[in-house]
Protein backbone atom coordinates (compact mmCIF):
# COMPACT_ATOMS: atom_id res chain seq x y z
CA UNK A 1 0.00 0.00 0.00
CA UNK A 2 1.37 3.40 -1.14
CA UNK A 3 1.39 6.41 1.50
CA UNK A 4 -0.50 9.29 0.46
CA UNK A 5 0.75 11.11 3.81
CA UNK A 6 4.17 10.87 4.60
CA UNK A 7 6.42 12.96 7.14
CA UNK A 8 9.81 12.56 8.54
CA UNK A 9 11.79 14.44 11.26
CA UNK A 10 9.26 17.80 11.03
CA UNK A 11 10.76 19.83 12.90
CA UNK A 12 8.99 24.00 13.50
CA UNK A 13 10.25 26.03 16.23
CA UNK A 14 8.87 29.90 17.20
CA UNK A 15 10.89 31.81 19.45
CA UNK A 16 10.63 30.21 23.00
CA UNK A 17 8.53 27.24 21.86
CA UNK A 18 9.30 24.16 19.72
CA UNK A 19 5.61 23.11 18.25
CA UNK A 20 7.06 20.57 16.59
CA UNK A 21 10.24 18.72 17.32
CA UNK A 22 10.39 15.67 15.14
CA UNK A 23 7.18 14.31 14.07
CA UNK A 24 6.88 11.35 11.81
CA UNK A 25 3.52 10.01 10.28
CA UNK A 26 2.54 7.52 7.68
CA UNK A 27 -0.91 7.65 6.20
CA UNK A 28 -1.49 4.94 3.77
CA UNK A 29 -4.18 4.93 0.76
CA UNK A 30 -7.51 5.47 1.49
CA UNK A 31 -7.08 5.25 5.59
CA UNK A 32 -7.73 7.31 8.43
CA UNK A 33 -5.25 8.73 10.62
CA UNK A 34 -6.32 10.74 13.65
CA UNK A 35 -4.00 12.77 15.04
CA UNK A 36 -5.09 13.00 19.00
CA UNK A 37 -3.28 15.30 21.36
CA UNK A 38 -4.32 18.06 23.96
CA UNK A 39 -4.45 22.16 22.70
CA UNK A 40 -0.94 23.07 21.96
CA UNK A 41 0.51 19.34 21.23
CA UNK A 42 1.76 20.26 18.04
CA UNK A 43 -1.54 19.19 15.90
CA UNK A 44 -2.22 22.17 14.03
CA UNK A 45 1.33 23.11 13.55
CA UNK A 46 1.51 19.59 11.98
CA UNK A 47 -1.46 20.17 9.77
CA UNK A 48 -0.30 23.47 8.32
CA UNK A 49 3.21 21.78 7.28
CA UNK A 50 1.27 19.01 5.25
CA UNK A 51 -0.62 21.74 3.73
CA UNK A 52 2.01 24.17 2.56
CA UNK A 53 0.57 26.81 4.75
CA UNK A 54 3.93 26.72 7.08
CA UNK A 55 7.16 25.59 6.30
CA UNK A 56 8.76 23.66 8.58
CA UNK A 57 12.61 23.86 9.74
CA UNK A 58 14.00 20.85 9.50
CA UNK A 59 12.38 17.58 7.69
CA UNK A 60 10.21 16.62 5.13
CA UNK A 61 6.87 15.44 3.85
CA UNK A 62 5.68 14.05 0.74
CA UNK A 63 1.65 14.47 0.50
CA UNK A 64 -0.28 12.73 -2.48
CA UNK A 65 2.92 11.96 -3.94
CA UNK A 66 4.29 15.20 -4.20
CA UNK A 67 7.32 16.43 -2.33
CA UNK A 68 5.87 19.47 -0.22
CA UNK A 69 8.66 21.68 -0.04
CA UNK A 70 9.76 21.17 -3.61
CA UNK A 71 6.34 21.83 -5.11
CA UNK A 72 3.90 23.39 -2.91
CA UNK A 73 1.25 24.37 -5.41
CA UNK A 74 0.86 20.94 -7.02
CA UNK A 75 0.39 19.64 -3.50
CA UNK A 76 -1.90 22.08 -3.02
CA UNK A 77 -3.99 20.90 -6.13
CA UNK A 78 -4.40 17.61 -4.44
CA UNK A 79 -5.57 18.07 -0.98
CA UNK A 80 -8.30 19.64 0.47
CA UNK A 81 -8.27 21.57 3.83
CA UNK A 82 -11.24 22.42 6.08
CA UNK A 83 -9.60 24.21 9.26
CA UNK A 84 -10.45 24.65 13.05
CA UNK A 85 -11.62 27.75 12.22
CA UNK A 86 -13.81 27.48 9.33
CA UNK A 87 -12.61 29.43 6.68
CA UNK A 88 -15.63 30.82 4.98
CA UNK A 89 -16.23 34.46 4.03
CA UNK A 90 -19.32 35.62 5.91
CA UNK A 91 -20.80 38.53 3.29
CA UNK A 92 -20.97 35.54 1.04
CA UNK A 93 -22.96 32.86 0.78
CA UNK A 94 -22.77 29.52 0.96
CA UNK A 95 -23.58 28.72 -3.14
CA UNK A 96 -20.89 32.08 -3.69
CA UNK A 97 -18.30 30.75 -1.23
CA UNK A 98 -18.35 27.26 -2.88
CA UNK A 99 -18.40 28.88 -6.55
CA UNK A 100 -15.33 31.54 -5.62
CA UNK A 101 -13.38 28.33 -4.49
CA UNK A 102 -13.84 26.19 -7.89
CA UNK A 103 -13.06 29.17 -9.96
CA UNK A 104 -9.63 29.22 -7.91
CA UNK A 105 -9.40 25.89 -8.54
CA UNK A 106 -9.27 26.66 -12.02
CA UNK A 107 -12.94 25.63 -12.98
CA UNK A 108 -14.98 27.50 -15.63
CA UNK A 109 -18.09 29.51 -14.24
CA UNK A 110 -20.52 26.61 -15.21
CA UNK A 111 -18.75 24.08 -13.97
CA UNK A 112 -17.99 25.82 -10.48
CA UNK A 113 -21.48 26.20 -10.45
CA UNK A 114 -22.88 22.81 -10.57
CA UNK A 115 -20.39 21.64 -8.37
CA UNK A 116 -21.46 23.86 -5.72
CA UNK A 117 -25.16 23.22 -5.93
CA UNK A 118 -24.24 19.57 -5.59
CA UNK A 119 -22.19 19.59 -2.72
CA UNK A 120 -24.89 21.99 -0.95
CA UNK A 121 -27.40 19.54 -1.62
CA UNK A 122 -25.21 16.58 -0.31
CA UNK A 123 -24.18 18.67 3.15
CA UNK A 124 -27.94 19.18 3.45
CA UNK A 125 -27.21 22.95 2.81
CA UNK A 126 -29.31 23.76 -0.22
CA UNK A 127 -31.83 25.85 1.55
CA UNK A 128 -29.41 27.69 2.90
CA UNK A 129 -27.21 28.37 -0.51
CA UNK A 130 -28.31 31.39 -0.92
CA UNK A 131 -27.76 33.30 2.37
CA UNK A 132 -25.01 34.86 3.38
CA UNK A 133 -22.74 32.55 5.45
CA UNK A 134 -22.71 34.98 8.59
CA UNK A 135 -25.92 33.60 9.00
CA UNK A 136 -24.72 30.14 9.78
CA UNK A 137 -24.57 28.08 12.69
CA UNK A 138 -21.89 27.03 13.58
CA UNK A 139 -22.49 23.64 12.22
CA UNK A 140 -23.61 24.92 9.21
CA UNK A 141 -20.67 26.78 8.93
CA UNK A 142 -18.02 23.63 9.47
CA UNK A 143 -20.15 21.62 6.63
CA UNK A 144 -19.56 24.65 4.72
CA UNK A 145 -16.00 24.97 4.89
CA UNK A 146 -15.72 21.13 4.81
CA UNK A 147 -17.92 21.23 1.43
CA UNK A 148 -15.27 23.72 0.01
CA UNK A 149 -12.20 21.48 1.02
CA UNK A 150 -13.91 19.04 -1.20
CA UNK A 151 -14.59 21.18 -4.28
CA UNK A 152 -12.30 19.13 -6.61
CA UNK A 153 -13.01 15.99 -4.90
CA UNK A 154 -9.24 15.88 -4.09
CA UNK A 155 -7.36 12.61 -3.44
CA UNK A 156 -6.00 13.33 0.17
CA UNK A 157 -8.21 15.75 2.68
CA UNK A 158 -7.11 17.04 6.01
CA UNK A 159 -9.69 18.20 8.51
CA UNK A 160 -8.23 20.28 11.48
CA UNK A 161 -10.65 19.10 14.65
CA UNK A 162 -13.34 19.15 12.41
CA UNK A 163 -15.73 18.96 15.24
CA UNK A 164 -14.37 21.26 18.16
CA UNK A 165 -16.76 23.67 19.80
CA UNK A 166 -20.17 21.96 17.79
CA UNK A 167 -22.60 20.96 20.26
CA UNK A 168 -23.11 16.85 20.31
CA UNK A 169 -26.04 16.78 17.40
CA UNK A 170 -23.60 19.07 15.47
CA UNK A 171 -21.14 16.52 16.07
CA UNK A 172 -22.78 13.28 15.60
CA UNK A 173 -23.71 15.10 11.88
CA UNK A 174 -20.16 15.88 11.10
CA UNK A 175 -19.32 12.49 12.05
CA UNK A 176 -21.55 11.02 9.47
CA UNK A 177 -20.47 13.40 7.06
CA UNK A 178 -16.84 12.25 7.47
CA UNK A 179 -17.66 8.13 7.56
CA UNK A 180 -19.07 9.36 4.05
CA UNK A 181 -16.40 10.44 2.75
CA UNK A 182 -13.96 7.58 3.97
CA UNK A 183 -16.01 4.96 2.06
CA UNK A 184 -15.60 6.83 -1.07
CA UNK A 185 -12.16 6.17 -0.80
CA UNK A 186 -10.19 9.44 0.40
CA UNK A 187 -7.17 9.05 2.32
CA UNK A 188 -8.09 11.05 5.57
CA UNK A 189 -5.66 13.18 7.96
CA UNK A 190 -7.94 14.43 10.72
CA UNK A 191 -6.60 16.09 13.92
CA UNK A 192 -8.27 15.72 17.27
CA UNK A 193 -8.52 16.57 20.82
CA UNK A 194 -11.29 13.22 21.66
CA UNK A 195 -10.31 10.20 22.09
CA UNK A 196 -13.95 9.12 21.40
CA UNK A 197 -13.88 10.91 18.19
CA UNK A 198 -10.69 9.39 17.00
CA UNK A 199 -12.26 5.95 18.10
CA UNK A 200 -15.37 6.45 15.88
CA UNK A 201 -13.41 7.52 13.19
CA UNK A 202 -9.86 6.84 12.67
CA UNK A 203 -8.32 3.13 11.46
CA UNK A 204 -5.05 4.54 12.99
CA UNK A 205 -4.34 7.14 15.71
CA UNK A 206 -1.21 8.73 16.35
CA UNK A 207 -1.12 10.46 20.09
CA UNK A 208 1.05 13.59 20.05
CA UNK A 209 2.62 15.55 22.63
CA UNK A 210 5.25 18.24 23.09
CA UNK A 211 5.62 18.26 18.71
CA UNK A 212 6.86 14.59 19.11
CA UNK A 213 4.66 11.35 18.41
CA UNK A 214 4.38 9.55 21.62
CA UNK A 215 2.43 6.35 20.92
CA UNK A 216 0.55 4.94 17.74
CA UNK A 217 -2.00 1.99 17.22
CA UNK A 218 -5.73 1.29 16.33
CA UNK A 219 -7.96 2.58 18.91
CA UNK A 220 -8.39 -0.94 20.83
CA UNK A 221 -4.05 -1.12 20.83
CA UNK A 222 -4.50 2.38 22.78
CA UNK A 223 -7.10 1.49 25.22
CA UNK A 224 -5.62 -1.84 25.40
CA UNK A 225 -2.30 0.21 26.64
CA UNK A 226 -4.76 2.32 28.02
CA UNK A 227 -6.04 -0.07 30.26
CA UNK A 228 -10.48 -0.05 29.23
CA UNK A 229 -12.58 0.87 31.03
CA UNK A 230 -12.86 2.98 33.94
CA UNK A 231 -15.00 2.72 37.15
CA UNK A 232 -15.46 5.73 39.06
CA UNK A 233 -17.00 5.93 42.87
CA UNK A 234 -17.63 9.08 44.58
CA UNK A 235 -18.29 8.75 48.04
CA UNK A 236 -19.92 11.30 50.56
CA UNK A 237 -17.57 11.40 53.54
CA UNK A 238 -13.63 11.98 53.49
CA UNK A 239 -13.22 9.31 56.22
CA UNK A 240 -15.17 6.76 54.27
CA UNK A 241 -13.02 7.21 51.15
CA UNK A 242 -10.20 4.08 52.83
CA UNK A 243 -12.70 1.88 52.91
CA UNK A 244 -14.58 2.50 49.30
CA UNK A 245 -10.44 2.39 48.02
CA UNK A 246 -9.72 -1.22 49.76
CA UNK A 247 -12.91 -2.48 48.15
CA UNK A 248 -12.14 -0.38 44.36
CA UNK A 249 -9.00 -2.26 44.35
CA UNK A 250 -10.50 -5.49 45.39
CA UNK A 251 -11.86 -5.47 41.37
CA UNK A 252 -9.69 -3.37 39.57
CA UNK A 253 -6.89 -4.16 37.55
CA UNK A 254 -4.15 -1.88 38.91
CA UNK A 255 -3.96 1.25 41.07
CA UNK A 256 -6.72 3.02 42.39
CA UNK A 257 -6.65 6.74 41.54
CA UNK A 258 -7.47 9.22 44.24
CA UNK A 259 -8.79 12.94 43.96
CA UNK A 260 -10.42 14.20 47.17
CA UNK A 261 -13.63 11.70 47.47
CA UNK A 262 -13.71 10.69 43.82
CA UNK A 263 -11.87 6.90 43.23
CA UNK A 264 -11.35 5.77 39.65
CA UNK A 265 -9.32 2.68 38.62
CA UNK A 266 -9.23 0.59 35.63
CA UNK A 267 -11.76 -2.65 35.43
CA UNK A 268 -11.19 -5.43 32.58
CA UNK A 269 -14.48 -6.17 32.65
CA UNK A 270 -16.41 -3.32 33.67
CA UNK A 271 -19.64 -4.85 33.73
CA UNK A 272 -18.95 -7.29 35.63
CA UNK A 273 -16.43 -5.49 38.04
CA UNK A 274 -19.60 -2.86 38.87
CA UNK A 275 -21.51 -5.32 39.96
CA UNK A 276 -19.13 -7.07 42.02
CA UNK A 277 -18.20 -3.32 43.81
CA UNK A 278 -21.93 -3.11 44.10
CA UNK A 279 -22.62 -6.24 46.11
CA UNK A 280 -19.55 -5.72 48.19
CA UNK A 281 -20.39 -1.86 49.21
CA UNK A 282 -24.24 -2.89 50.42
CA UNK A 283 -22.06 -4.40 53.61
CA UNK A 284 -20.06 -1.57 54.20
CA UNK A 285 -21.00 1.62 56.26
CA UNK A 286 -20.26 4.04 53.18
CA UNK A 287 -22.38 6.56 51.31
CA UNK A 288 -22.44 5.99 47.82
CA UNK A 289 -22.77 9.73 45.96
CA UNK A 290 -22.16 8.60 42.42
CA UNK A 291 -20.83 5.50 40.79
CA UNK A 292 -20.59 4.26 37.34
CA UNK A 293 -18.65 2.94 33.92
CA UNK A 294 -16.52 6.03 31.57
CA UNK A 295 -14.96 4.74 28.34
CA UNK A 296 -11.36 6.31 28.70
CA UNK A 297 -11.05 9.81 27.76
CA UNK A 298 -7.70 11.73 26.51
CA UNK A 299 -6.88 12.05 29.99
CA UNK A 300 -6.78 8.38 30.69
CA UNK A 301 -4.84 7.87 27.69
CA UNK A 302 -2.32 10.64 28.86
CA UNK A 303 -1.92 9.78 32.03
CA UNK A 304 -1.08 6.27 30.56
CA UNK A 305 1.06 7.18 28.26
CA UNK A 306 3.41 10.22 30.29
CA UNK A 307 1.88 9.62 33.75
CA UNK A 308 0.59 13.53 33.87
CA UNK A 309 -2.82 14.46 32.79
CA UNK A 310 -3.06 16.64 29.62
CA UNK A 311 -3.18 20.31 30.19
CA UNK A 312 -3.03 23.14 27.49
CA UNK A 313 -1.02 25.55 28.90
CA UNK A 314 -1.15 29.45 27.89
CA UNK A 315 2.06 29.25 25.93
CA UNK A 316 0.87 26.76 23.33
CA UNK A 317 2.29 26.68 20.37
CA UNK A 318 -1.21 27.05 18.20
CA UNK A 319 -1.51 30.65 20.17
CA UNK A 320 1.74 31.18 19.41
CA UNK A 321 1.43 30.94 16.15
CA UNK A 322 -1.46 32.78 15.56
CA UNK A 323 0.40 36.11 17.10
CA UNK A 324 3.42 35.07 14.92
CA UNK A 325 0.96 35.25 11.68
CA UNK A 326 1.28 38.95 11.41
CA UNK A 327 4.71 39.77 11.82
CA UNK A 328 4.94 43.27 13.75
CA UNK B 1 1.57 29.55 -12.44
CA UNK B 2 0.60 30.96 -16.02
CA UNK B 3 -0.40 34.70 -16.26
CA UNK B 4 -3.73 33.99 -17.47
CA UNK B 5 -4.40 32.00 -14.04
CA UNK B 6 -3.16 34.75 -12.06
CA UNK B 7 -5.30 36.97 -13.37
CA UNK B 8 -8.22 34.93 -13.72
CA UNK B 9 -7.54 34.17 -9.65
CA UNK B 10 -7.01 38.49 -9.64
CA UNK B 11 -10.72 38.76 -11.33
CA UNK B 12 -12.39 36.09 -8.62
CA UNK B 13 -11.15 37.33 -5.73
CA UNK B 14 -12.03 41.18 -7.01
CA UNK B 15 -15.43 39.82 -7.92
CA UNK B 16 -15.53 38.78 -3.86
CA UNK B 17 -14.56 41.89 -2.69
CA UNK B 18 -17.47 43.57 -4.69
CA UNK B 19 -20.07 41.31 -3.56
CA UNK B 20 -18.94 42.53 -0.15
CA UNK B 21 -19.30 46.57 -1.25
CA UNK B 22 -23.02 45.19 -1.89
CA UNK B 23 -23.87 42.95 1.41
CA UNK B 24 -22.51 45.87 3.55
CA UNK B 25 -23.25 48.94 1.89
CA UNK B 26 -22.45 51.27 5.18
CA UNK B 27 -19.09 51.30 3.68
CA UNK B 28 -20.19 52.55 0.57
CA UNK B 29 -21.65 55.46 2.29
CA UNK B 30 -19.23 56.85 4.17
CA UNK B 31 -17.02 56.43 0.91
CA UNK B 32 -18.97 59.11 -0.42
CA UNK B 33 -19.70 61.27 2.45
CA UNK B 34 -16.23 62.17 2.83
CA UNK B 35 -15.73 63.75 -0.25
CA UNK B 36 -18.50 65.53 -0.27
CA UNK B 37 -17.92 67.11 2.66
CA UNK B 38 -14.82 68.03 1.55
CA UNK B 39 -15.64 69.41 -1.95
CA UNK B 40 -18.57 71.88 0.46
CA UNK B 41 -15.77 72.65 3.02
CA UNK B 42 -13.07 73.84 0.16
CA UNK B 43 -15.42 75.07 -1.34
CA UNK B 44 -17.26 77.83 1.20
CA UNK B 45 -14.33 78.19 4.05
CA UNK B 46 -11.32 78.64 2.18
CA UNK B 47 -12.64 79.58 -1.50
CA UNK B 48 -12.33 83.77 -0.45
CA UNK B 49 -9.02 83.03 1.57
CA UNK B 50 -6.93 81.24 -1.06
CA UNK B 51 -5.27 83.56 -3.51
CA UNK B 52 -5.17 81.90 -6.88
CA UNK B 53 -4.20 82.85 -10.69
CA UNK B 54 -6.13 85.51 -11.68
CA UNK B 55 -8.63 84.32 -14.05
CA UNK B 56 -9.41 81.41 -12.50
CA UNK B 57 -12.31 81.10 -10.02
CA UNK B 58 -11.17 78.66 -6.56
CA UNK B 59 -14.24 76.65 -7.07
CA UNK B 60 -12.95 75.61 -10.25
CA UNK B 61 -9.26 75.37 -9.23
CA UNK B 62 -10.18 73.31 -6.32
CA UNK B 63 -12.31 70.38 -7.64
CA UNK B 64 -9.53 68.62 -9.55
CA UNK B 65 -7.14 69.30 -6.43
CA UNK B 66 -10.36 67.37 -3.98
CA UNK B 67 -10.29 64.24 -6.45
CA UNK B 68 -6.28 64.21 -6.10
CA UNK B 69 -6.53 63.92 -2.96
CA UNK B 70 -9.74 62.06 -2.24
CA UNK B 71 -8.59 59.22 -4.59
CA UNK B 72 -5.13 58.88 -3.24
CA UNK B 73 -7.28 58.85 0.28
CA UNK B 74 -8.52 56.01 -1.10
CA UNK B 75 -5.60 53.70 -1.21
CA UNK B 76 -6.61 53.28 2.45
CA UNK B 77 -9.05 51.20 1.94
CA UNK B 78 -6.87 48.46 0.14
CA UNK B 79 -4.32 48.44 3.11
CA UNK B 80 -7.03 48.04 5.73
CA UNK B 81 -9.08 46.15 3.83
CA UNK B 82 -6.23 43.37 3.22
CA UNK B 83 -5.19 43.74 7.09
CA UNK B 84 -8.66 42.56 7.37
CA UNK B 85 -8.31 39.99 5.40
CA UNK B 86 -5.34 38.37 6.63
CA UNK B 87 -6.91 38.16 10.03
CA UNK B 88 -10.11 36.56 8.62
CA UNK B 89 -10.19 32.47 8.28
CA UNK B 90 -10.85 32.59 4.70
CA UNK B 91 -7.36 33.59 4.19
CA UNK B 92 -6.19 29.73 5.14
CA UNK B 93 -9.12 28.73 2.62
CA UNK B 94 -6.65 30.96 -0.10
CA UNK B 95 -3.55 29.84 0.98
CA UNK B 96 -4.34 26.23 0.58
CA UNK B 97 -5.82 26.89 -3.07
CA UNK B 98 -3.68 26.21 -5.75
CA UNK B 99 -4.41 30.24 -7.01
CA UNK B 100 -1.92 32.48 -7.47
CA UNK B 101 -0.17 34.02 -4.77
CA UNK B 102 -0.70 37.60 -5.92
CA UNK B 103 -4.43 37.19 -6.67
CA UNK B 104 -5.32 38.29 -3.28
CA UNK B 105 -3.24 41.46 -3.36
CA UNK B 106 -4.45 41.96 -6.87
CA UNK B 107 -7.80 41.47 -6.42
CA UNK B 108 -8.21 43.34 -3.75
CA UNK B 109 -5.83 46.89 -5.30
CA UNK B 110 -8.96 45.68 -8.20
CA UNK B 111 -11.96 45.74 -6.15
CA UNK B 112 -11.19 49.30 -5.12
CA UNK B 113 -10.79 50.52 -8.00
CA UNK B 114 -14.54 50.77 -7.84
CA UNK B 115 -14.72 52.78 -4.51
CA UNK B 116 -12.70 55.68 -6.73
CA UNK B 117 -15.08 55.21 -9.41
CA UNK B 118 -17.74 56.18 -7.26
CA UNK B 119 -16.05 58.60 -5.36
CA UNK B 120 -15.02 60.65 -8.38
CA UNK B 121 -18.80 60.27 -9.86
CA UNK B 122 -20.14 61.51 -6.54
CA UNK B 123 -17.56 64.10 -6.22
CA UNK B 124 -17.55 65.40 -9.97
CA UNK B 125 -22.02 65.88 -9.29
CA UNK B 126 -20.71 67.63 -6.23
CA UNK B 127 -18.63 69.81 -7.68
CA UNK B 128 -20.90 70.64 -10.66
CA UNK B 129 -23.55 72.42 -8.17
CA UNK B 130 -20.94 74.15 -6.52
CA UNK B 131 -20.31 75.57 -9.76
CA UNK B 132 -17.53 73.51 -11.29
CA UNK B 133 -17.08 73.23 -14.67
CA UNK B 134 -15.70 70.58 -17.43
CA UNK B 135 -14.57 73.23 -19.88
CA UNK B 136 -12.44 70.88 -22.35
CA UNK B 137 -13.39 68.19 -24.80
CA UNK B 138 -15.24 65.24 -22.88
CA UNK B 139 -12.46 62.86 -24.55
CA UNK B 140 -9.63 65.27 -22.38
CA UNK B 141 -12.38 65.05 -18.94
CA UNK B 142 -12.27 61.12 -19.20
CA UNK B 143 -8.37 61.51 -19.95
CA UNK B 144 -8.32 63.39 -16.22
CA UNK B 145 -10.45 60.61 -14.59
CA UNK B 146 -8.74 58.10 -15.99
CA UNK B 147 -5.33 59.80 -14.85
CA UNK B 148 -6.50 59.68 -11.50
CA UNK B 149 -7.79 56.33 -11.59
CA UNK B 150 -4.23 54.89 -12.83
CA UNK B 151 -2.23 57.08 -10.26
CA UNK B 152 -5.10 55.58 -7.70
CA UNK B 153 -4.15 52.28 -8.66
CA UNK B 154 -0.70 52.63 -7.92
CA UNK B 155 -0.75 54.47 -4.84
CA UNK B 156 -3.38 51.40 -3.65
CA UNK B 157 0.12 48.81 -3.88
CA UNK B 158 2.04 50.99 -1.50
CA UNK B 159 -0.93 50.81 0.92
CA UNK B 160 -1.40 47.16 -0.01
CA UNK B 161 2.27 46.57 1.75
CA UNK B 162 1.62 48.84 4.62
CA UNK B 163 -1.47 46.33 4.69
CA UNK B 164 0.87 43.29 4.84
CA UNK B 165 3.67 45.11 7.35
CA UNK B 166 1.62 45.98 9.70
CA UNK B 167 -0.44 43.79 12.39
CA UNK B 168 -4.34 45.40 12.22
CA UNK B 169 -6.51 47.62 10.22
CA UNK B 170 -6.23 50.70 12.98
CA UNK B 171 -2.97 50.67 12.44
CA UNK B 172 -3.31 51.20 8.99
CA UNK B 173 -5.32 53.83 8.94
CA UNK B 174 -3.60 55.77 11.36
CA UNK B 175 -0.09 54.98 9.13
CA UNK B 176 -1.91 55.96 5.95
CA UNK B 177 -2.89 59.34 7.53
CA UNK B 178 0.85 60.07 8.10
CA UNK B 179 2.16 59.56 4.76
CA UNK B 180 -0.98 60.20 2.72
CA UNK B 181 -1.60 63.50 4.81
CA UNK B 182 1.28 65.07 4.40
CA UNK B 183 1.81 63.86 0.51
CA UNK B 184 -1.09 65.70 -0.37
CA UNK B 185 -1.38 68.98 1.75
CA UNK B 186 2.25 69.92 0.15
CA UNK B 187 0.93 69.86 -3.13
CA UNK B 188 -1.20 72.03 -5.27
CA UNK B 189 -4.15 70.23 -4.69
CA UNK B 190 -5.95 73.35 -2.59
CA UNK B 191 -3.07 76.08 -2.10
CA UNK B 192 -1.50 77.07 -6.34
CA UNK B 193 2.36 76.66 -6.02
CA UNK B 194 3.23 80.28 -6.62
CA UNK B 195 2.03 80.34 -2.84
CA UNK B 196 5.08 78.16 -1.82
CA UNK B 197 8.67 79.34 -1.64
CA UNK B 198 11.76 77.68 -1.46
CA UNK B 199 12.61 74.19 -0.55
CA UNK B 200 8.65 73.55 0.53
CA UNK B 201 8.13 75.35 -3.68
CA UNK B 202 10.56 72.27 -5.03
CA UNK B 203 8.78 69.74 -2.92
CA UNK B 204 5.01 70.88 -3.91
CA UNK B 205 7.08 71.20 -7.91
CA UNK B 206 8.08 67.75 -7.62
CA UNK B 207 5.45 65.60 -5.25
CA UNK B 208 3.72 63.81 -8.18
CA UNK B 209 -0.02 64.44 -6.76
CA UNK B 210 0.62 68.17 -7.65
CA UNK B 211 0.94 66.95 -11.20
CA UNK B 212 -1.45 64.49 -10.71
CA UNK B 213 -3.73 67.50 -9.73
CA UNK B 214 -2.17 70.12 -12.56
CA UNK B 215 -2.47 67.42 -15.25
CA UNK B 216 -6.34 67.14 -14.64
CA UNK B 217 -6.70 70.68 -14.21
CA UNK B 218 -5.73 71.19 -17.42
CA UNK B 219 -7.42 67.94 -19.04
CA UNK B 220 -10.96 69.35 -17.34
CA UNK B 221 -9.99 73.29 -18.28
CA UNK B 222 -9.67 74.12 -15.23
CA UNK B 223 -6.79 76.50 -15.75
CA UNK B 224 -8.49 79.71 -16.93
CA UNK B 225 -5.73 79.40 -19.65
CA UNK B 226 -2.87 80.49 -17.47
CA UNK B 227 0.14 78.75 -17.96
CA UNK B 228 1.76 75.76 -16.22
CA UNK B 229 3.00 77.15 -13.04
CA UNK B 230 6.87 76.51 -13.43
CA UNK B 231 8.88 75.53 -15.91
CA UNK B 232 9.55 72.22 -14.29
CA UNK B 233 9.13 68.79 -16.29
CA UNK B 234 6.41 67.33 -13.89
CA UNK B 235 4.26 70.80 -14.45
CA UNK B 236 5.70 70.97 -18.51
CA UNK B 237 4.52 67.31 -18.71
CA UNK B 238 2.12 66.37 -15.76
CA UNK B 239 0.84 63.72 -17.26
CA UNK B 240 3.82 61.97 -18.38
CA UNK B 241 5.44 62.75 -15.59
CA UNK B 242 2.09 61.41 -13.53
CA UNK B 243 2.41 57.95 -15.41
CA UNK B 244 6.18 57.66 -14.56
CA UNK B 245 5.44 57.55 -10.98
CA UNK B 246 2.46 55.77 -11.10
CA UNK B 247 4.90 52.91 -13.10
CA UNK B 248 7.57 53.18 -10.85
CA UNK B 249 5.14 52.44 -8.33
CA UNK B 250 3.58 49.40 -9.50
CA UNK B 251 7.07 48.33 -10.42
CA UNK B 252 8.21 48.53 -6.51
CA UNK B 253 5.23 47.75 -5.09
CA UNK B 254 3.79 44.43 -7.00
CA UNK B 255 7.01 42.69 -6.03
CA UNK B 256 7.51 43.54 -2.50
CA UNK B 257 3.71 42.72 -1.52
CA UNK B 258 3.72 39.61 -3.06
CA UNK B 259 6.52 38.57 -1.60
CA UNK B 260 5.45 40.06 2.19
CA UNK B 261 2.09 37.75 1.63
CA UNK B 262 4.15 35.03 0.71
CA UNK B 263 6.49 35.72 4.26
CA UNK B 264 3.75 35.72 6.36
CA UNK B 265 2.32 32.45 5.86
CA UNK B 266 5.69 31.14 6.92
Amino acid sequence: MTAMIQAQGLVKRYKEVTALAGLDLEVPEGTVLALLGPNGAGKTTAVRCLTTLLRPDEGSAVVAGVDVLADPTEVRRRIGLSGQYAAVDEHLTGFENLTMVGRLYGMGKKQARERARELLERFALSDAGDRPSKTYSGGMRRRLDLAGALVSAPPVLVLDEPTTGLDVRARQQMWDVIRDLVTSGATLLLTTQYLEEADKLADDIVVIDHGRAIAQGTADQLKAQTGGERLELVVAEAHEVDTATRLLAGVAMGEVQRDERTLTATVDDGQAALARLLADLRDQPVTVLEVGLRRPTLDDVFLALTGRVAEADDQSPEAHEKQQEVPA
Amino acid sequence: MSATKALTDGWVVAQRNVIKIKRVPEVLVFVLISPIMFVLLFAYVFAGAIQVPAGVDYKEFLVAGIFAQTVVFGATFTGAGLAEDMQKGIIDRFRSLPMSRSAVLVGRTTSDVVYNVCSLVIMALTGLLVGWRIREGALDALLGFALLLVFAYSISWIMAWVGLIVPSVDVVNNASFVVIFPLTFLSNAFVPLEAFDGVLKTIVEWNPVSSLTQASRELFGNTGGQPPPSEAFSMEHPAVYTLIWSALFVAVFVPLSVRQFKRTSK
